[in-house]
């Protein structure tokens, strides 16, 4: 490459395992101090918000984990057309460890909205255009998950998941407009990139960094995710950063 | 600031059932999730032992 560094080289699980075992304590530990940080500035600094009164502090966990919920879905299904095309391995094995956090946050999103939507709507649940859709989208993930566990051959597996999440990526950009596109009982955005932001600028801040944070925390479990699997799908274990497990193993004998 | 007490943090004008379980939940999710992928580890690390000593008899690890 022209700038020096051999990407392909980082696309090799020998090399990947132990670079994404290095780094994940550094994402996690970030994501922890940016969560304090986060935490600090929704419930301190942040002013009460002069028609939803305290309500809408729900807002910096909620629009962090929706927006997560949409773009690990993205991800995810990048991660499988990248398998797809370049037969990767590795790649199938990014989308299958992204796919459990996506499902969280899509599912957090929908329960910390329920817990916003009583107190402003007066209903925990409405079929409107947003939720019905983001509900869809912990269904996608639900699908993407059930594909897998329920073909015994991986390979196939793989193929078949990424697939569904592939088709299923059409429904991203549906959530993300259903505000315009439908007269929906959800808020607009609060954020856009057309208009900038609506709120104050303490507001916006806080929720940025718990965003930041969320994003931080996602990378860290999913590395995480993905060095368990490919531990248990490769069989072979020779990813170890030092050989500790058998040292640990000789030195017992 | 806009807090005069703790218990008027915690009520959160009225709010605090909502908000508090939004948070607690998020918070216990996480939690769940980093602790599942300890124990998903700590099985895949004990798969590789067995392996490297050249069986899955536990007694000689």
């Amino acid at each position: 490459m022209s700038m020096g560094i051999n990407w392909l080289k980082y696309s090799s699980p020998q090399t990947f395992y132990p670079l994404a075992g290095r780094l994940i304590p550094w994402f996690a530990s970030v994501a922890v101090v940016l969560m304090g940080v986060g935490l600090y500035m929704g419930f301190f600094v942040a002013p009460t918000d002069f028609q939803q009164g305290e309500a809408y502090r729900i807002i910096f966990v909620h629009v962090p984990a929706a927006w997560m919920s949409m773009f690990l879905y993205v991800v995810m299904a990048v991660w499988a057309g990248i398998g797809m095309g370049l037969n990767a391995r590795l790649s199938f094995m990014m989308a299958q460890a992204i796919a459990p956090t996506g499902a969280m946050f899509t599912f957090l999103a929908l329960l910390t909205g329920a817990m916003w939507g009583k107190p402003t709507w007066g209903a925990w649940w409405v079929w409107d255009a947003r939720l019905t859709s983001e509900l869809i989208l912990l269904f996608q993930y639900a699908g993407v998950m059930l594909l897998r566990t329920s073909i015994d051959d991986a390979r196939r597996a793989d193929r078949a998941s990424a697939v569904f999440a592939l088709v299923g990526v059409v429904n991203v950009p549906i959530i993300y407009f259903s505000v315009q596109w439908w007269n929906t009982l959800h808020q607009g955005a609060s954020v856009s990139m057309a208009t900038g932001s609506k709120m104050a600028a303490t507001m916006l801040t806080a929720m940025l960094i718990m965003t930041v944070a969320f994003w931080l925390y996602s990378i860290a479990v999913i590395l995480a995710r993905v060095r368990c699997i490919m531990v248990e799908r490769e069989t072979l274990p020779v990813w170890e950063e030092k050989p500790a497990a058998l040292q640990e193993a000789v030195e017992v004998r | 600031m806009q807090w005069g007490s703790a218990s008027e943090f915690f009520a959160m004008g009225g709010y605090g059932l909502y908000v508090w379980t939004s948070f607690v939940a998020t918070a216990l999710c996480m939690v769940w999730e980093v602790l599942a992928l300890w124990r998903r580890r700590a099985a895949t690390r004990a798969e590789q032992r067995a392996a490297l000593v050249g069986g899955t008899d536990e007694t000689t690890a």
